[in-house]
């Protein structure tokens, strides 16, 4: 992390950038919060640990109107982001200087909590295992299965972009990206509804999904204003909460790069992921393997069209 | 007031308002008069009140009662076309029905404070709404105030609301003066020609007046300084805020300056209680 | 008089009550738990110390409808929502929550009283639970609620093996009187409950937030706390996203809205959030147009002018799910921390 920093403070110093983005040390020992720096001293709050999956990517776009150039501390997934949102002009390549971070997968305290352990006072990285102090005494668990779940499908372990690159990171896939959907698809449409239903009738509309998302970005949400029924704050009808996920889902779709920041913000823990990935692998069924994010110029399969594109028939069907 | 709830139904849920007249004040303010389904007022006010009015299915609002109290049989809106609300409420007709809820928020002082004084209104285009409503109650009961100037400005002459009546009732009435200003120069004008706070400056009025202010934001800032060179204090001066409101009643938590809620401790506010608020207005 | 149950009985506890009244409490539901209503399929989780989202909507839900405008010949009538007339008991109340009923009773009870509201407080039951095992995220006693002695209309305690149960007021003396199903306690069982109450009031002692300084912060600091240059920076990672305000027990602004019913609407009021942009615009402009005003205004309401408007309490009552629930790490410990080190520099 001193390296980090020491970089950091060096190109600032030496106005290469403005303002360094980053994560910032709280008085929580498990909450980090996104922030940016624009001086040495404040960069002495600079912290990089195992809670940091906060994905900075967004961020940029607000600083891209800014003077001046943006050092943004980037883990391997976030680049795919990063990408996208360059792909999309959202932001601009040339006021970035990223320094690709190493990653080994990232932790939530709520992983823990799920895990039945409470009342946590620290938490100790020693590698392969967390050591967490609680007011009930000493617990332990694999540091993976308090990780992420995005980090249990891993994009791997290179930055897709990157100026230079500090640090170590691995790849920690321990899942099939897709079990979960092919799971879902392999339920009769009533199991299925009844799985959504469960998980969607928790949505509170607080927006943190849409918020959160790299491309969730328009200047002005349909969901923000008056033009329909279906506006923000609203969760009147079991409709209501799915007709928001869903438009979401679309609507993103083809620009998602699976970074995951929607299931891990949600605070009732809906699996919103789940929507997205189905979305990407009927593409992936339909148009060939694509990733959203992996370089800035590969065209969408939403957006390209080509003769043998599959006819609209073709994605009809699915069980009863 | 606001708190009777004797009529047995919450102060959310409003009662059916029936428009029996509209007048085209100048090209994008009209004024409309409501009354209850089977005639009268609908309710009670004070002047500088405010209420919800609602065109269901489009939106709702808060607007100034322009009408005095002293009037018996109706209240009257004067509203400005300016967003999706006031819209529709412009395409209204005579016969219409809206809903209406009220009346809301804290009134000028017209019977402790302002009783007895000199008064001197400064309204600046749509700002006449909500002094309107204390001019009438001023003339309805001429005795108990002093003299009444009326600075009234706006941007041209068929802009001035209430043209009619400002030149034909209030300008003849006793220890009454209007001053008239429009922005700029035209035909047909020959009265004063000026922004209002510098016709303001120009008539220069005794310091011992309470003066009511109301109008655009940049009206009242510029106003309120040319009250102070003339020597005004600010607990003399009145004027009224306006913010996004939902209920109207203090609980929806939108339109707080600081620790004052615009529709529940306002509208009206002495200029010297605003100076104690947080600049976030 | 404190009464007890076997542990095991409570699923006869929640049926007689069942009997009685609409019985809501923590039910587990796709992995989190939150207030539903009981039946017998339910899976009640009292292991889980905080519920996701607090039990503020069981009295001022997220969505209710207030009335209904139908055109009929010509005609418009309006049709107010009928009060709720149904007894329910709301069981498993932390402290905590319950102070933010209290909170929420100063805005709603107040004049003029919301009357929705104030039908749901006049049918409810509230049975507070007592806390055993309090959390990191936990700062209640900042706010002075004693976890340990929660209150309510009845208070429970839970131990092993043993249900408590007290009744405190009328309203849940009238509930306990309808339940033959509760124990007479002895002295063993008022040492073990005493003690049980102890052990909970030394683990607060110990949680990292459970004394936070809030000297400075009070109905009087509008000034001094409004122009802090802190906001600036405080406010920066927040998404704008609404997940503290409709996670927050005390948190009751509203937005009122309608539906389009066909032949007229139904207007409905639901949660709103002083995080959104939109929240203050008006036709002819907005009076906070940045973020950091929004945010600020949010911790300025909970701390300095809800303290203003209402003899000097603060509607924070320390439940801690803001430090749990937002996404960028964000929280009301947050603020008070950076003005306590700006205080003491």
């Amino acid at each position: 992390m001193q390296e980090l920093i020491e970089r950091a403070k060096a190109l600032l110093a030496d106005g290469t950038v403005s303002r360094v983005l980053g994560w910032r040390a709280t008085d929580t020992p498990f909450g980090p919060e996104p922030a940016f720096f624009e001086s040495g001293e404040e960069l002495n709050e600079f912290v990089y640990n195992c809670f940091c999956g906060a994905n900075l990517s967004k961020y940029l776009i607000e600083s891209s109107a800014l003077e001046g150039k943006t050092l943004a501390f980037l883990k391997p997934c976030d680049t795919y982001s990063f990408n996208q949102l360059c792909k999309e002009h959202r932001i601009d390549r040339g006021k970035t200087y990223i320094i690709g971070v190493g990653c080994k997968g990232k932790i939530t305290v709520e992983r823990l909590h799920e895990l039945g352990i409470k009342g946590i006072l620290d938490v100790e990285d020693a590698g392969d295992t967390l050591t967490v102090k609680t007011l009930y005494g000493e617990k332990s668990c694999p540091y993976s299965d308090a990780m992420l779940e995005r980090c249990h499908a891993c994009k791997g372990k290179e930055h897709r972009v990157a100026d230079e690159v500090i640090g170590e990171s691995a790849d920690t896939t321990d899942t099939d990206r897709f079990a979960k959907v092919t799971e879902l698809e392999q339920m009769t449409s009533k199991e299925r509804y009844a799985f959504f239903q469960a998980e969607l009738s928790k949505c509170i509309r607080c927006n943190a999904c849409r918020n959160v998302c790299p491309v969730c970005n328009c200047r002005k949400c349909v969901f923000d204003g008056n033009a329909f029924d279906s506006v923000q704050k609203a969760n009147a009808t079991e409709f209501e909460e799915k007709m928001f996920h869903i438009i979401r889902a679309f609507h993103v779709a083809g620009r998602c790069t699976d970074c995951g920041e929607c299931s891990r913000v949600c605070p009732q823990g809906i699996p919103l992921h789940l929507l997205n990935r189905k979305l990407i692998k009927d593409m992936d069924a339909f148009y060939g393997e694509y990733q959203a994010g992996e370089d800035t110029s590969t065209v969408s399969p939403l957006t390209a069209y080509t003769e043998h594109d599959i006819e609209p028939e073709a994605g009809k069907g699915g069980n009863e | 007031m606001s708190g009777c709830n004797c009529s047995g139904r919450d102060v959310l849920i409003p009662q059916v308002g029936v428009i029996t007249d509209i007048r085209t004040e100048t090209p994008d303010v009209k004024s409309f008069r409501v009354c209850a389904p089977g005639g009268g007022k609908l309710f009670e006010h004070m002047p500088g009140q405010c209420a919800m009015l609602c065109v269901p299915g489009v939106s709702e609002g808060m607007f100034s009662i322009t009408s005095s109290p002293t009037v018996q049989d109706y209240q009257e809106f004067s509203i400005k076309r300016c967003g999706m609300l006031t819209d529709h409420l412009h395409s209204l007709s005579v016969g219409d029905q809206i809903t209406v809820r009220g009346p809301y928020g804290n009134h000028f002082p017209v019977e402790s404070e302002l009783r007895g004084k000199d008064l001197l209104f400064v309204a600046g285009g749509i700002g006449l709404a909500p002094l309107r409503s204390v001019i009438g109650y001023v003339s309805d009961h001429r005795a108990d105030y002093g003299t009444v100037d009326i600075l009234y400005g706006s941007r041209s002459k068929e802009d001035l609301v209430k043209y009619d009546e400002i030149t034909g009732v209030w300008s003849k009435a006793d220890g009454v003066n209007v001053h008239l200003t429009i922005d700029r120069a035209e035909d047909g004008w020959d009265g004063h020609v000026g922004f209002v706070p510098a016709y303001l400056k120009e008539l220069g009025f005794s310091s011992d007046k309470t003066a009511l202010l109301c109008g655009p934001p940049i009206m009242i800032r510029f106003s309120l300084e040319t009250l102070m060179e003339m020597g005004f204090s600010k607990k003399q001066v009145y004027t009224t805020l306006e913010l996004r409101m939902k209920c109207g009643v203090g609980k929806c938590g939108r339109c707080n300056i600081g620790s004052k809620y615009v529709c529940k401790d306002g509208p009206v506010f002495r200029c010297d209680e605003i100076d104690a608020l947080p600049d976030e207005y | 008089m404190t009464q007890r149950l076997s542990r095991e009985e409570l699923p006869r506890l929640y049926a007689a009550i069942a009997q009685v009244a609409d019985l809501f409490l923590p039910v587990k539901r796709a992995g989190k738990t939150n207030f539903a209503l009981w039946n017998t399929q339910t899976e009640v989780d009292l292991d889980t110390l905080k519920t996701a989202k607090s039990p503020k909507d069981l009295f001022f839900p997220q969505c209710e409808p207030l009335y209904t405008c139908d055109w009929r010949e010509g005609n418009l009538t309006v049709t107010a929502q009928a009060l709720a007339e149904r007894d329910f008991v709301v069981f498993g109340v932390r402290g905590c929550d319950l102070r933010g009923l209290d909170v929420l009773d100063r805005v709603f009870l107040s004049d003029p009283v919301d009357s929705f509201y104030a039908a749901r407080r006049e049918h409810g039951t509230v049975i507070a639970f007592a806390c055993r095992e309090p959390e990191e995220s936990c700062f209640c006693r900042t706010f002075g609620v004693d976890c340990a002695e929660p209150g309510g209309d009845v208070t429970v305690w839970l131990t092993d093996g043993t249900l408590y149960w007290r009744a405190n007021t009328p309203k849940g003396q009238a509930l306990t009187d309808r339940l033959d199903l509760l124990g007479k306690t002895d002295d063993a069982d008022e040492q073990r409950l005493a003690a049980e109450q102890t052990a909970a009031r030394e683990i607060i002692d110990r949680l990292p937030y459970a004394n936070l300084f809030l000297d400075g912060w009070n109905g009087d600091a509008t000034e001094a706390r409004f122009a802090s240059p802190l906001w600036e920076k405080l406010y920066r990672p927040c998404l704008a996203c609404g997940a503290c305000t409709f996670a927050c027990p005390t948190c009751q602004c509203y937005d009122i809205r309608d539906y389009d019913t066909g032949n007229g609407v139904q207007r409905f009021r639901c949660w709103d959030s002083c995080m959104y942009s939109d929240f203050t615009m008006m036709a002819h402009g907005n009076n906070r147009t940045s973020q950091m005003q929004r945010f600020r205004q949010r911790f300025m309401h909970k701390l300095v002018y809800f303290p203003a408007n209402n003899d000097g309490m603060y509607s924070c009552v320390g439940c801690g799910r803001c430090v749990e629930q937002c996404p960028s790490g964000l929280n009301i410990v947050k603020v008070i921390k950076a003005f306590e080190k700006e205080a003491k520099k």
